[in-house]
């Protein structure tokens, strides 16, 4: 571990003036071009949330698909200082910037749907705080751990500019804030989940089961193994760099072991609840059950030997199928599976796929400006070494 | 190789560990709330509704309420076709083929009314995160706060009778929904719905006179005659009038639906025809609200997770400090 001290991250360097990052800056300008509409009109005049779908894209993609997106930091942390498993250290960084920026535009993009924004500071106070609501505890965990997430990040910043000294100190109980770096996501991720026991009947009983927060927590740290996988190789691929097979192999393998277990709860429940026969059923929530099912299966094929882990192409399409699983089970059981009654209907409009997509864009975008500037990935050198 | 075996091993029985956990969640769950002897409600019957709306009008003026162009006939008249955020209360018809014999489903038709039950138990004050929704402790009353309120519609969503509504077209859009004519009641009036209704559909009172109401017509023999109450069942005056009884399907729909209403409902046609969705005896309020705090109760599971994950850290990132002063 020491010997990877201290140079094991280097800034990218290059210009900032390129296509991709021009193209998020138009995506980002169109965004805020629907969100002014949003905020002089209201929410109806961009939307098309109705009183049957009150939530859609920018809670569900934004918020509760996003933040999971954004537990790869969570996800190699758990990997490094609780179970020792020192070798993934170099992965930390880069996760860690990937959470900051998810978590970070999660919050920002609630206010974007929240109907009241000005308001929202309420959840904080005690006088307005409501302890019974699963949403209170989602709101708090997750504005905390946006904190401890720039928390976590800042020796980056702080080596960039030379503050040897700030930083030491701050090491000196970093300790505290990986703690709470793991317990407020696996309080948050798993609420995220428990959100929709209150729902009842509304939510289909292929998605509705008291085991929630655990398949909801199970898969964002599967979604947290699977993204790092993904940026690996589409950092590796982006910045003509050399993917860092070595860590990523037995990464995928660590993955499979937790999905099988997941993919037994996830089975387990449905037969206990005896709810699997509704899969068989000729509609819309048990076609995406299964396409959700296969993605979850896919990495089993395309991971499940030793030499297929060693192939890029797997790695990536196996963290792409499971991200895609991770995110169909969230589209699935907060607007495929939701039920509101037979006059309700829900597609995202116009408008909000643009700000979904510009909000995504403005991730995009930092995380290349920072990964060019900032200490952030491993230094290539170190990596091509191995 | 080993290692990494263990840790998979390791993994595993988290998981398992956690299955059971979360497995045995469902016996956390917390009992329903009970209903205050003292709540207030309405009891619907359906087969005294005449469909005349003049409770929707009433409502409309009691609240303060703009019209709503629901209708084709846009800009004409007031005309919801459901509840909104500027409509808290509306009668709606179900028909079925000829729709020619009312309260019978062959060729037939049945009014309902649609406006916040008041639950006991209700799920828009577990789900809201502000208290912005709040349920008054002695007349059970659901009210709303839009002070308080963030505009997250969770209590939208949550809601098993739709209810809650919000205005999209608004930029400083609120929730809408009926708070039982709260504000009236220190004026000396109640449920202006009950108020104005001129057969006694709508019946305002408390919930325990409401109920011993609803069970006198359930023993009633279809064809005979009774005397039916107008107004406020409680407090009188005495208004009742004699009227024909109905084939009532034997059942008071809000005694036990989600762990009990405060707005009771009879009916002479199945409950799911009038828009009421078949519900158990256990509020999902209280089985969400067990959950959490049964995962969270007085923050012990977090806090002993974070002495672990502290504990852990620190030792796994201690021969990091020693030697190099300091990588995360």
């Amino acid at each position: 571990m020491s010997a990877r001290g201290h140079a094991e991250h280097a800034p990218v360097g290059g210009g900032l003036f390129t296509p991709v990052t021009f193209f998020c800056v138009v995506l980002m300008i169109l965004a805020a071009a629907v969100l002014a509409v949003r905020f002089v009109h209201g929410l109806g005049a961009v939307t098309h949330l109705s009183d049957g779908y009150p939530w859609g894209i920018w809670v569900v993609a934004d918020v509760v698909i996003g933040s999971a997106l954004a537990c790869g930091g969570f996800a190699v942390a758990a990997l490094v200082y609780i179970f020792n498993k020192g070798e993934y250290h170099p992965l930390i960084r880069p996760a860690l910037l990937a959470s900051l920026l998810g978590y970070t535009l999660a919050g920002v993009g609630v206010l974007f749907d929240l109907g009241r924004y000005w308001n929202f500071y309420h959840i904080f106070l005690p006088g307005y705080a409501s302890p019974n609501s699963v949403m209170f505890e989602v709101a708090v965990c997750i504005s905390l751990y946006i904190v401890v997430l720039w928390i976590e990040f800042s020796p980056a910043v702080l080596e960039k500019f030379g503050l040897a000294d700030a930083k030491k100190k701050l090491m000196g109980m970093m300790y505290l804030f990986i703690g709470l770096g793991m317990v407020l996501p696996m309080m948050h991720q798993s609420s995220l989940g428990s959100l929709l026991i209150v729902f009842g009947h509304q939510i289909h009983p292929l998605w509705q089961t008291m085991l929630l927060p655990l398949i909801y927590l199970m898969t964002a740290v599967l979604i947290g193994y699977a993204i790092v996988l993904f940026e690996s190789c589409v950092a590796a691929a982006g910045y003509r760099r050399s993917i860092e097979v070595h860590l990523l192999n037995p990464l995928a393998k660590v993955m499979l072991g937790v999905l099988a277990a997941y993919l037994v709860i996830r089975f387990g429940d449905l037969v206990v609840r005896g709810a699997l026969g509704s899969a068989f059923a000729a509609n819309l929530q048990a076609f995406f059950f299964w396409l959700e099912t296969l993605c979850f299966a896919a990495p089993f094929y395309l991971l499940g030997s030793e030499a297929k882990r060693r192939k890029p192409a797997n790695l990536f399409l196996g963290g792409l199928y499971l991200l895609l699983g991770g995110i169909l089970l969230r589209l699935n059981s907060f607007l495929i599976g939701y039920m509101p009654g037979e006059n309700w209907s829900y597609f995202p409009s116009t408008g909000e796929l643009v700000v979904t997509l510009g909000v995504f864009a403005l991730k995009i975008l930092a995380y290349i400006v920072i990964t060019r500037r900032f200490p952030v990935l491993p230094r290539e050198a170190r990596a091509t070494a191995h | 190789m080993n290692a990494r075996r263990d840790f998979l091993r390791q993994t595993l029985a988290g998981a398992a560990a956690a299955t059971g956990a979360a497995a045995s969640a469902p016996a956390l769950a917390r009992e329903n709330l009970k209903l205050s002897p003292d709540a207030l409600g309405l009891l619907f019957d359906s087969t005294l509704c005449v469909g005349c709306k003049a409770c929707v009008a009433a409502c409309k003026s009691a609240n303060d309420l703009p019209p709503d162009y629901n209708t084709p006939a846009h800009g004409l008249w007031d005309m919801p076709l459901d509840t909104t955020a500027k409509t808290f209360n509306t009668i709606k018809v179900f028909q079925n083929g000829k729709a020619v014999n009312k309260d019978q489903v062959a060729d037939g038709y049945a009014f309902t009314k649609k406006s916040c039950l008041h639950c006991v138990d209700p799920s828009c004050v577990s789900a809201c995160p502000v208290s912005a929704m709040k349920k008054d402790a002695v007349t059970g009353i659901v009210s709303y706060d839009p002070d308080a309120c963030i505009g997250c519609r969770y209590c939208v969503a949550a809601c098993p009778f739709e209810v809650p509504k919000y205005d999209y077209d608004s930029p400083r859009g609120a929730i809408g929904k009926c708070e039982l004519c709260r504000h009236r009641i220190p004026e000396g009036h109640f449920a202006a719905c009950a108020e104005v209704c001129p057969t006694g559909a709508t019946l305002y009172g408390k919930v325990s006179d409401l109920k011993a109401e609803a069970k006198r017509r359930l023993t009633l023999k279809a064809g005979d005659t009774t005397l039916y109450p107008r107004g406020d069942l409680s407090n009188g005056p005495d208004r009742s009038w004699e009227g024909p009884v109905a084939p009532y399907v034997q059942h008071v729909y809000g005694e036990t639906e989600g762990g009990g209403t405060q707005m009771l409902y009879l009916s002479a046609v199945p409950f799911q025809h009038l828009g009421l969705p078949t519900l158990g005896p256990r509020s999902y309020a209280s089985k969400s609200e067990g959950l959490q705090h049964g995962l969270y109760g007085g923050l012990i599971l977090p806090i002993v997770l974070f002495g672990a994950m502290t504990w852990a850290a620190r030792r796994n990132s201690k021969h990091e400090d020693e030697g190099k002063g300091g990588e995360q």
